[in-house]
């Protein structure tokens, strides 16, 4: 069907208005880490004013910034990798050799996503107090690839299916034992999959705030953690806060940006066919 | 040396039972050919053979071993997939030497096996490329390559030349032919294609539902077909198929009466058959001839020149229609009045259950 122009403007002036409500308060943040914090909470709001560094520095020196990265960074990669570990032979299993109840399991590990965390918040608090997990980096990332377990052994699930069956069975009758079968066929076919999941998993882990805020107080604590410091008892900095968020959203949206293709390209793969 | 034995072999999905007890020998260094129509259990009982599928019951010897619990890969088997079923991340000479690198052999015995099998199938100069960048025929014989460099006692075919063009599907059965010649080897091919199966098998086994409907050479099953499905599914075109009833018999002849009170000598032994019995008379397109004195008589409705010889598709005075195969030059014409000739010799007669008489 062709499209008017008319159609055409009112297509595009919708895509434009969702992507600026959406990209608002990136821009907001962006924009108010700049300002003096008198300017950042002048109302009306100021979009004209002097741009000045000093809330980075403030940041800086108020909490540890890099130290917060590298927890950050470590966790959300170790987390990702323990995650892989379990959902790899998991998916596989579900992938090609499914049973009645294969679909049902599925669901089930789905459905735990809709469980709020906050109504698991005081077992797991007291599980990990008592094995001395709490404020530890090992804690999160245990803690984190439980919580991305379910979406990954899904995804994982979906790119496998996508690999010919008939491939494994060639491996099968060539000689290849289940785990060669694993490493040298399906790891290598559903690479681009494998690969996109681990990006969405990371991304997750970079995001999370809940079990950070909740376990961790200064050893282990990641960039979300680092984040709400700025929401202190004498009051909120918006300015500093700003700064502070840029700065700890900063790595993980050019991560996002470099990886978008392969990203959108693994997610929508076997969708579009 | 190698012999496939199945004895009594039943696999069943759930509660659907696919293969209903089949008894097969195979003998060394034949070319035996599954053959059916889609869904008849030919696939599965290649995949029981291979070791894909698990027996349900049933005893599968290879060489006298009777194999039911060893896994694919020590049966001494080798495969070719339909969808040819490469590693798409490795390069031809990887997919070909992958057995023998799972086995342990070192790189230089697995270069010499690669390097032979190419020769035969003429891939020496692909050996660096991936699969996508191959075209079909030569992906089809990458994967031959693949089940030749394992040196099998038994070569399996599960409908090899299904995803190729006309064309490229001839050469490549040719190709299959001359590979079965020189390497002396034990092949089953699957395949719904009667025009394959012909040319290629010593042996053929039509299957329909699982079970087996006959065995045998490719011409014992064309010129004396066990029953009406394989009289129906071997030949192309296929026999015609005509409704009649006994009219007499003797000892060694029985006269049918056809549509169009047309009576006919067939020589057949007539056992049980009484006067009266609804019988199916079936007769070859190339035993029929138009002829002045012939007995049916039609309407052509469609003509199909092939250039050596041209099909006429003749309706006949009582319903039926009826294929004949005449010579290329035929001057027949859509909607001409012909005369057809039938010869009782040439005929073969189905009981009302559908088997030979």
């Amino acid at each position: 069907m062709k499209q008017t122009f008319f159609q055409k403007l009112i297509i595009t002036l919708i895509a434009w208005t969702a992507a600026v409500v959406i990209f608002f308060p990136i821009f907001w943040m962006l924009l108010s880490g700049f300002k003096t914090e008198i300017d950042a909470i002048a109302a009306p709001p100021l979009l004209v004013f002097e741009p000045t560094l000093e809330n980075y520095e403030a940041a800086q020196q108020r909490a540890n910034y890099m130290s917060s990265a590298a927890n950050s960074v470590f966790i959300s990669v170790g987390a990702t990798l323990l995650a892989l570990a379990f959902s790899i032979p998991a998916a596989y299993a579900m992938a090609f050799f499914p049973t009645r109840r294969t679909r049902g399991t599925l669901l089930w590990m789905l459905s735990t996503k809709m469980l709020p965390p906050v109504g698991v918040l005081v077992p797991v608090y007291i599980l990990y107090r008592d094995l001395g997990l709490l404020d530890t980096r090992i804690g999160l990332i245990i803690i984190y690839a439980l919580m991305n377990l379910p979406i990954v052994v899904w995804l994982l699930y979906t790119f496998f299916k996508d690999v010919p069956k008939d491939i494994l069975e060639a491996g099968r009758m060539d000689g290849a034992r289940p785990r060669q079968e694993l490493f040298y066929l399906l790891m290598p076919l559903a690479l681009p999959g494998m690969a996109s999941t681990a990006l969405l998993s990371i991304i997750l882990c970079w995001n999370e705030a809940f079990w950070s805020l909740n376990l961790t107080t200064s050893d282990a604590s990641p960039l979300t953690a680092f984040i709400a410091s700025f929401s202190a008892p004498e009051g909120l900095f918006w300015a500093k806060l700003s700064a502070a968020s840029t700065m700890a959203i900063a790595p993980i949206l050019i991560f996002g940006w470099l990886s978008q293709r392969q990203l959108v390209r693994g997610l929508t793969f076997g969708a579009v066919k | 040396m190698a012999t496939v034995s199945l004895r009594d072999i039943c696999k069943s999905f759930a509660d659907l039972e696919v293969v209903k007890g089949i008894n097969l020998e195979i003998e060394d260094r034949s070319f035996v050919v599954f053959v059916g129509p889609s869904g008849c259990g030919k696939s599965t009982l290649l995949r029981l053979i291979a070791g894909l599928e698990e027996i349900t019951s049933g005893d599968l010897l290879i060489d006298g071993q009777r194999v039911n619990d060893v896994s694919a890969d020590k049966r001494g088997l080798a495969m070719v997939f339909q969808s040819y079923a490469l590693y798409p991340h490795m390069t031809v000479a990887d997919n070909m030497s992958f057995s023998l690198r799972l086995a342990g052999i070192d790189k230089a015995g697995r270069n010499q096996k690669v390097i032979d099998a190419a020769r035969i199938l003429q891939l020496e100069s692909l050996l660096q490329r991936k699969p996508k960048e191959l075209s079909g025929g030569q992906r089809q014989r990458v994967a031959i390559g693949r089940a030749i460099v394992r040196n099998p006692k038994v070569f399996l075919f599960d409908e090899p030349l299904s995803n190729l063009d006309a064309g490229l599907r001839v050469q490549m059965r040719i190709e299959i032919a001359r590979l079965h010649e020189s390497l002396n080897a034990t092949m089953i091919y699957v395949t719904h294609d009667q025009v394959e199966a012909m040319t290629l098998a010593d042996k053929i086994v039509v299957l329909r539902g699982g079970a087996i409907e006959q065995v045998g050479t490719p011409l014992e099953l064309y010129r004396r077909p066990r029953n009406l499905f394989v009289a129906a599914f071997i030949g192309s075109p296929s026999m015609n198929l005509l409704p009649a009833h006994v009219k007499a018999m003797s000892e060694s002849v029985v006269t049918v009466a056809l549509p169009g009170a047309v009576e006919l000598d067939v020589p057949v032994e007539s056992n049980n058959l009484k006067p009266d019995d609804s019988i199916t008379l079936g007769v070859r397109p190339e035993h029929l001839h138009l002829s002045d004195q012939g007995q049916l008589r039609g309407e052509v409705i469609v003509v199909e020149r092939l250039g050596s010889e041209t099909y006429l598709y003749v309706q006949i005075d009582g319903g039926k229609r009826v294929t004949i195969e005449t010579r290329g030059d035929n001057p027949a014409q859509i909607h001409d009045s012909v005369a057809v000739q039938i010869d009782g010799r040439h005929c073969h007669l189905f009981d009302a259950s559908g088997e030979a008489i």
